[in-house]
Order: C-alpha cells, then sequence, then structure tokens
C-alpha cells in the first residue's frame, strides 16, 4: 500500500513538473523568436534562414462544440503556409503559423491573444468567430498589429477598429444579398410560380444567425416578397423543429429562408419531408458543408440554394488542387472556413509583399504597412475574384449563388 | 512580538495571514511587472484571476459556512456583469470621471445581484441539500437564457425592452440598442486592472471574514450543524438564510462587473455564464477545502492558471488538465493519502526537530 502511495506522490509530481517545464518551454521559444527577428536587421531578403521569420497567429475554438471551425481554419492556413514556405517564403523570409484555442469564449481567446503575444506573433489571422473577435480587436488596436479575420463576419469585429479586415462577406452583407437574391433575380417556386411568400427560421441564440436575420427583414420590406412567417430557436432547442417548420407550411410559405448553420439544418430538411412539407430552402454560407454531415440522406439537400463563396466541386485549377491536398493531408473535404483561411494567409503575403514589410519591423509599423497595402490590393482566390478592401475592413467581392443539383454544388 | 501574536485570538492570526497573502503576492507581482519579468499571457490573467477568487470566497461563504449547495453561482455573476456593463455605456458620456463611474457600476452589480439573490432565495432556500442545488441550477440557467433573449434600447424617450429582436423596439433615429440579445453589449470602458482587482478582493475578504467572526456568522454555522437546535434557541433561520445568500450573491456580482469592463463586450454564453461555470467555481470551493477561505483562493488561481500554462501541450492541454483536476483532489480528500500526509505533516516535522534542539 505504502508502494501505491508513493508511485501516486511519484507522478502527481511528474504531471506538475511537466507543466511548469512546459510552460517555461513556451516563454523561452517566445523570446528565443524575438531575438531571432531582431538578430536580422542587416540581411533582407537573402536565403531564408537568415531572413528571419513572419510570424504569424491564429484564434479560434479547437475543443468544444464549436472545434469543427476552428480545426478547418488551422488546417486550411497550414495548407496555406506549408505552400509558401515551400516555395520560398515571403521575400526570403520564412513563414511560421501558430493556431491558438479559444475555446469560443471571449476571456480565454484574449488569453490566447496574449499567449501568441509571448510567442512572437507579427500578423493575426483570427479569430475564428465574431464573439471572440470583439474582444480581441480591442486589445489587436492597442497594439495596432494586423488583423485579418477568416471568418468573424460581425461588422462589430471591424468597427472602430481600422487595424482589422475581413475575409468573409459582413453579416448584414449576406442579409442583404439574399433579400435582393430572392427579391430581383427570383426563384421558382416547386409549383412553377415565383416565390412570393417567404418565411424564415433561425437561431436567436447566434450572433452570426440574428445578425443576417435583422438586415434580411429590414431589407425585405423594399422587395416584391412578403414575409409570412418568422420563428426562431436557441441553442438549448435546436433539435426540434417541427413547430417552427409547421408554422411555415401552415402560412403557406413557398420559401424558407435559414439564415443558420449546416446541422441544424440538416435536421430541418429531414423534418420538413418527414411532414410533407416541399418549400425551396435558401441559406447563406453557413450551409456550406451540409453534404458532409454524418447519416444525412444528400437527396433531401436536392435544390437547396445556399450562397455561398466557396464550393468544394468548383471546376478551377485552384480550388481542385486545394480540394486534393486538404483530402490528402486530412481526410476530409475542406468546407468555407478551411477555404477562408486558405485565402487569409495569401492575402497576408500579397499585401507583405505589395508593402514591402520585412520581418524585424515592430508590431505597430508592419500593422501600418499592412493596413496600407491591403487597401490596394486585388486578390483571386478560393472565396472570390477580385476581392478589394475598404479602409473599414470590409471586402467588396461578388456573391456566388449554389444550388445543389444530384448532390454536388452548381452555380446559379 | 512573538508573545503578542501568541496572545492574538488564533482567528486573528489566520485572518491576518490570509490578507497578508494577497498583498504580499500583489506587491511580488508589481514588482516584477515593473521590471519587466512578467509574460503577457500572465499580465492579461491577472484581473481574471481576481475575479475568480472573489467568486470562489463568495461561493465559498454559502456551501461552507451556510452549508447549502448552489450551482447557480455564475447566473448572479451575469447580473452583475450586465448591470454593471449597463450602467457604464449609459453613463459614458454623463460621468466622464473613470474612477466615480467605475465604482458606482460596481455597486449597480453588487445591488442587482443583492437584489435577485434575496428574490431568488426566497423560494429557493426553504428546499434543502439536492433540491436546493438543482433549483438554483434552474435559476442560474434562467437568468442566463432570459438575458441572452433580451433586447434593450435608449433614445431621447426613454429605455425600451424587447424579448423579441432589436427591430421591435421601435427606436427613433438618435436610438442606440444596448443590450443585443445574445451579441450582448459591446463597447463597454476596459477599466478594471489588477489594482481595483486586489482591492475588491481584499473588500471581499473583509465582509466575508467579518461575517464568519461576528454574531450573524456563528448563527449561520449553527444553523449549518444543526438546522432543529438552532432553531429551538430562537434562531430566525429564514432570515440568517437569506442574509448569507443575498451577501453571496452581491459578491459575485462584484465580480460579474470586474469581468464585464475587463473585456470590451460582454455576452451571456454557456462558458462564461452557464453552469459550467457554477460548477467550475464550486471545484475552487471544493478543492481549497469546504469552509477554508484561504484554500478556495489558492485554489482558484491555481486552477485558473494550470490551462493556460499548459497551452505549449497544443491538444492534450485539456486531458492534463482534467488528470491534474483529478490528482489535486485525491491528493486533498483521499482518507488514505490525508492519513499519509498526516504521518510526514512538515509542522510535525519542524516540532519534532525543534524538541531535538
Amino acid at each position: 500500500m505504502k508502494k501505491l502511495r508513493k508511485a501516486l506522490c511519484l507522478t502527481l509530481a511528474a504531471v506538475l513538473m511537466t507543466g511548469t517545464l512546459t510552460a517555461c518551454g513556451n516563454t523561452d521559444s517566445g523570446t528565443g523568436g524575438n531575438s531571432a527577428a531582431s538578430d536580422t536587421d542587416s540581411t533582407e531578403s537573402s536565403v531564408s534562414s537568415d531572413a528571419g521569420v513572419f510570424k504569424i497567429g491564429g484564434i479560434g475554438p479547437l475543443t468544444g462544440g464549436a472545434a469543427s471551425y476552428g480545426i478547418s481554419v488551422k488546417n486550411g492556413a497550414q495548407i496555406a503556409v506549408d505552400e509558401i514556405n515551400a516555395a520560398g517564403g515571403i521575400g526570403g523570409a520564412r513563414v511560421e503559423f501558430n493556431m491558438q484555442d479559444d475555446e469560443l469564449d471571449a476571456e480565454k481567446a484574449v488569453n490566447a491573444y496574449n499567449a501568441l503575444k509571448d510567442w512572437g506573433m507579427n500578423i493575426l489571422m483570427g479569430t475564428v468567430t465574431s464573439g471572440c473577435g470583439v474582444a480581441v480587436a480591442a486589445l489587436s488596436s492597442e497594439d495596432n498589429m494586423f488583423q485579418l479575420t477568416p471568418s468573424g463576419s460581425s461588422v462589430d469585429v471591424i468597427k472602430d477598429n481600422t487595424n482589422v479586415f475581413q475575409v468573409c462577406f459582413t453579416d448584414p452583407n449576406q442579409g442583404i444579398g439574399s433579400a435582393d437574391y430572392i427579391g430581383q433575380i427570383g426563384v421558382a417556386a416547386n409549383d412553377g410560380d415565383m416565390v412570393s411568400r417567404v418565411a424564415i427560421i433561425y437561431d436567436s441564440s447566434d450572433v452570426y444567425s440574428t445578425g443576417i436575420y435583422e438586415k434580411f427583414v429590414e431589407a425585405s420590406s423594399s422587395q416584391p416578397y412578403e414575409i409570412v412567417s418568422v420563428e426562431a430557436f436557441t441553442e438549448s432547442s435546436k433539435t426540434d423543429f417541427s413547430v417552427q417548420l409547421q408554422k411555415a407550411k401552415d402560412s403557406g410559405a413557398q420559401l424558407v429562408f435559414l439564415p443558420i448553420y449546416y446541422q441544424e439544418a440538416s435536421l430541418i430538411l429531414s423534418q420538413a419531408v418527414s411532414m410533407d412539407y416541399n418549400p425551396v430552402f435558401f441559406g447563406c454560407d453557413g450551409l456550406d458543408g451540409i453534404l458532409g454531415v454524418e447519416d444525412f440522406d444528400t437527396s433531401l439537400a436536392e435544390g437547396l440554394i445556399l450562397l455561398t463563396p466557396f464550393a468544394a466541386d468548383a471546376e478551377d485549377a485552384l480550388t481542385k488542387a486545394f480540394v486534393a491536398e486538404y483530402q490528402k493531408r486530412f481526410n476530409e473535404i475542406p468546407n468555407q472556413f478551411a477555404a477562408d483561411a486558405y485565402d487569409a494567409i495569401y492575402i497576408i503575403k500579397d499585401a507583405i509583399e505589395r508593402s514591402g514589410a520585412t520581418p524585424d519591423m515592430s508590431i505597430s509599423a508592419m500593422g501600418d504597412a499592412l493596413i496600407g497595402a491591403i487597401t490596394q490590393i486585388s486578390y483571386n482566390g478560393l472565396t472570390g475574384n477580385d476581392m478589394t478592401w475598404e479602409v473599414t475592413g470590409e471586402v467588396n467581392k461578388a456573391p456566388k449563388a449554389m444550388i445543389i443539383v444530384n448532390g454536388v454544388y452548381q452555380g446559379l | 512580538m512573538k508573545d503578542k501574536l501568541k496572545k492574538m485570538p488564533k482567528t486573528w492570526l489566520d485572518n491576518l495571514i490570509t490578507y497578508g497573502m494577497v498583498i504580499i503576492v500583489f506587491l511580488l507581482v508589481q514588482m516584477f511587472i515593473s521590471r519587466g519579468l512578467v509574460s503577457n499571457l500572465l499580465q492579461g490573467l491577472l484581473v481574471p484571476l481576481c475575479v475568480y477568487v472573489i467568486l470562489a470566497i463568495s461561493l465559498n461563504l454559502t456551501v461552507g459556512i451556510l452549508g447549502e449547495l448552489s450551482l447557480g453561482h455564475a447566473g448572479f455573476m451575469c447580473i452583475g456583469a450586465f448591470s454593471g456593463a449597463f450602467f457604464s455605456k449609459v453613463m459614458a458620456d454623463i460621468i466622464t470621471v473613470t474612477a466615480v463611474r467605475f465604482t458606482l457600476a460596481i455597486l449597480v452589480g453588487a445591488l442587482f445581484a443583492g437584489v435577485f439573490g434575496f428574490l431568488i432565495g426566497m423560494p429557493v432556500l426553504r428546499f434543502r441539500g439536492d433540491y436546493l442545488a438543482i433549483v438554483t441550477l434552474a435559476f442560474g440557467e434562467i437568468i442566463k437564457n432570459v438575458v441572452n433573449a433580451l433586447f434593450v434600447g435608449v433614445d431621447s424617450r426613454g429605455f425600451h425592452f424587447s424579448l423579441k429582436d432589436s427591430m421591435s423596439l421601435g427606436l427613433e433615429a438618435d436610438g442606440d440598442v444596448i443590450i443585443k440579445g445574445a451579441l450582448g453589449i459591446i463597447g463597454t470602458p476596459r477599466n478594471s486592472n489588477f489594482t481595483v482587482g486586489i482591492v475588491l478582493v481584499l473588500i471581499t475578504l473583509f465582509i466575508v471574514l467579518n461575517l464568519i467572526n461576528s454574531r450573524d456568522g456563528r448563527a449561520i454555522m449553527s444553523i449549518r450543524d444543526n438546522l432543529i437546535a438552532s432553531e429551538s434557541i430562537g434562531i430566525n433561520v429564514t432570515k440568517y438564510k437569506l442574509m448569507a445568500f443575498s451577501i453571496s450573491a452581491a459578491l459575485a456580482g462584484v465580480a460579474g462587473v470586474l469581468y464585464s469592463h475587463n473585456l470590451n463586450s460582454v455576452a451571456a454564453t454557456p462558458k462564461n455564464f452557464g453552469y459550467n461555470m457554477s460548477i467550475m467555481i464550486l471545484v475552487f470551493v471544493v478543492l481549497g477545502g469546504i469552509g477554508n477561505i484561504r484554500g478556495s483562493i489558492i485554489a482558484a488561481v491555481v486552477l485558473t492558471l494550470l490551462p493556460e500554462m499548459l497551452r505549449g501541450l497544443n491538444n492534450y492541454r485539456m486531458l492534463i488538465y482534467a488528470v491534474v483536476l483529478i490528482a489535486m483532489m485525491l491528493f486533498n480528500w483521499s482518507p488514505q493519502i490525508l492519513a499519509w500526509r498526516e504521518q510526514h505533516s512538515i509542522k510535525d516535522f519542524l516540532r519534532k526537530r525543534r524538541k531535538v534542539q
């Protein structure tokens, strides 16, 4: 018995020791990175090892319920970073990428930001979600660090922060874009007429969903169709949608607008079929990924229309190469989060090249240089062509409407 | 000096050690910061540490001193966070002196959380044991969900409330939506700093330790130890239960205000104000020792620092955190290990050496 106790104490001590040691290791590598960066004052754009390192940090949920978004961003960004390094880096300087977990919590996101600063981060590619983005942007704007968020789509992330830019559309723009599409271009209802009665089902506990919903309703007042039913659900009641669907059905809606994520949408689609309700479903970029849901009958998604900047089965060479590489390394089909992150890294590269920034610049000086450069570049990538940026941080790109036919995306 | 210390009542000495510990840590950290020896991560963690310490102390008042299991503590923190942040946001242009506005915000947060603690306590404290735990858990979730659905706007005609969406507030053109449902409050002034945090920790300690050593405190502890006996000697059980519960809630509200003014936004997510957080606070209390104020401070600090210090382990971080948590619980509470610690305690070792000398 005594031996057991001794063993227990030893393991306890060992575990605690590893904790402290790794913590030390962390700070060591951080300071080491800093000195390495400052050592390279004299040598610019020569061989990769002498030209310093651009340290790009990432923040997103890597554990918990939203982990799939964070992991997609991490994987997408890593592919881009590896490609850039294999091709000789940016102006001869290597790129390092470090993604930290925020557990979908603003406080933890701030901790992650501080940890990345200790690591020696020059540029922030994050955050994955809007809620954390608001808290982190307040800090990064104080440091004047260049921040490019792949998927933090709320306006509040870029508002009042001159240093923050987005790769994705803002939520209000998606709402307005959807209303315009349904009203102006028109969607044929399943009975042959054009859609004139629209129902909405949204997640009132989600920032992304309410952001799109509010703008959609606002923009709909000037459109030829009528909103006949608005139903909400929350995070704690997202498994049964029969009430919401019944109301939409009773009000005679020909189109159901779903500004939500794909997991809930897949449930809505299968429950609609079981109650014999057959409207057109219309969603935004959150629906991308619906064909990959486990145990989901993809034939239910036939005719689903979504406004998304990225489709994994597009035919251009860039998308094909990216999807093939992603599948090879991570054994799954990339979604728009991965594509946004991949683009974000290349946009940072373009901005660095345009501004001539070097790794030895201070965080604030590099921030100024990149903020000036990003409004001048025009970028062609996975999630759009001729992407340009406003001073406010918003991206300009054309929204793409996709319809699912025979289990694959097709451009409309 | 030594004689003086010996003459002091034991509780005084104990409390002095607790205060001293907090002040010494504060001075040490300030010294290290001024020399630039503290990493960004640790500097960013200082205010959250104060928040969790206050939460742990205040919950220990309910769990350790009153002897009732409450699982809704994060709900009171949520009320404090939102009422304090709401006050700061509305008064940002009216009261321009930061110190005055932040002090008032803390008082507002404490008042609201305390009042809600009183209102919820009245029906809830009729339950005991497991039933009380379940009901407080439910109230905590109700608070979080109501805040999540709440829209409050202000314009020239006054305040507008809605539980649906921000359009139904019917604001005039100059209106501003302050609480935006699931988005929460965005743009609160970031007034919290380590000094304010430590001052609040000391005030919390002062309130709780004085309460424990007062006539009221002894009445509260007598309820914990034997309800029937304390009723029979004429102690007003309902009054003292409500008193401990509301003070505990008000202090959680203070922690909430500190929390919401540390970030520039506050939103009620399951992560920060859900039952996970309530249980986390309970873990601080249980690990530190139920009824042991100093222990819960140390446990709160260790358990908040641990996952951040393990960031280098990437994916294994949460796994190691859980393993360490289990190991520490065993170390503190397993009867066999307690007996082993008794045999090998440092105090005895020192005493024996002194005798030999």
